[in-house]
């Protein structure tokens, strides 16, 4: 797992074709590495070392959680509609140390393809598993958490374990 | 009606700042503006306080063996941008860290008239993080700061975002 700063995590992640053999496996760590990590609810590709479009995430466990489309990986995911935003407080795996709240859409719906297959995917998401999806698009883009941070008084140290 | 800064520095333990506000209470002091914040294992308090005390006997008052005290007499002072007159930004800034990054980023801000309102940094392992809270005049072109900013950060190694503050007003 990369930790910031490393710039891999700054870096505007590479499309991938779903169906190509070593995206196949690329997918395979990153849920493998998110099944090794209990307290992560979700990863992205760029935070094992991989400058590809691919994100993780699993929400079932998450106390709060609400409805959840499984333990999946997306390739090439793609933000297509957000509504209902609200402030929460967030960490990352990548980032020890340090939460904020941030400002996200608590209902989105996000295009992406499956990984082998190739198949199209759409997936409607609230709560926890919509922020989570939200924040591992951000790593797609080169982005964490601290810059959403909507102001001083609202980055914190993280007293508990990561949500994202 | 005297209007003192107060500083409180000691180390962390519970209790500190309940004995520090005790004893303010019991002078008949009131506190208008606080912040209160653990830097490396210390309490850092400042605070605002009105009262009948000077700043000389308050800083008696809240002495204790473990807490460095000071107190200052100040004068109200009125915000340096009229009322409507400034923009509200947010500004962050990670990456590794290194001595400079404070001073060189806001250098860039002052040159423009920008005024840091609030300001908070962490270091923890090798990320270094600076988020403020910062004021611009109207007239800034906030677009060619942002490319100084950015350059300023290419040069610190540090990723840099600026954007406006998206209040909600209910």
């Amino acid at each position: 797992m990369l930790g910031a700063p490393h710039p891999l995590l700054s870096a505007v992640a590479e499309p991938v074709d779903p169906t190509a053999p070593e995206v196949v496996a690329a997918a395979a760590d990153l849920l493998a590495t998110l099944r090794r990590s209990p307290a992560t609810t979700g990863l992205a590709a760029p935070q094992i070392g991989l400058s590809l479009r691919l994100i993780a995430f699993d929400a079932r466990r998450h106390p709060r959680s609400r409805s959840w489309a499984g333990e999946l990986v997306v390739a090439n995911p793609r933000l297509a509609a957000a509504a209902h935003w609200d402030e929460g407080r967030e960490g990352c795996a990548s980032i020890i140390g340090l939460t904020a709240d941030v400002r996200r859409a608590t209902r989105i719906t996000v295009h992406g393809h499956l990984p082998g297959t190739g198949e199209a995917v759409t997936i409607e998401a609230d709560a926890i598993e919509a922020r989570c999806i939200q924040h591992q698009l951000d790593h797609l883009d080169g982005l964490l958490f601290l810059d959403r941070v909507p102001g001083v008084l609202s980055l914190h140290r993280r007293l508990h374990t990561c949500d994202a | 009606m005297g209007l003192s800064a107060v500083t409180v520095l000691g180390v962390d333990r519970p209790g500190v700042i309940a004995a520090v506000t005790g004893s303010l209470a019991d002078c008949g002091a009131n506190i208008q503006d606080s912040t209160m914040t653990l830097l490396g294992g210390h309490v850092a308090m400042m605070l605002l306080v009105s009262g009948e005390l000077d700043s000389a006997e308050l800083m008696k008052r809240l002495g204790a063996p473990d807490l460095v005290v000071t107190a200052s007499a100040i004068e109200a002072r009125r915000h340096f941008c009229e009322e409507g007159d400034g923009l509200g930004y947010v500004l962050t800034v990670h990456g590794p860290d290194r001595p400079g990054i404070i001073s060189a980023i806001s250098a860039v801000l002052a040159a423009d008239g920008g005024n840091i309102t609030g300001m908070s940094t962490r270091l923890t392992g090798r990320l270094y993080v600076l988020i403020a809270d910062v004021e611009l005049p109207k007239k800034v072109d906030v677009a060619a700061l942002m490319r100084r900013l950015a350059a300023v950060g290419a040069g610190l190694d540090s990723d840099i975002t600026f954007r406006p503050v998206e209040p909600d007003l209910l």
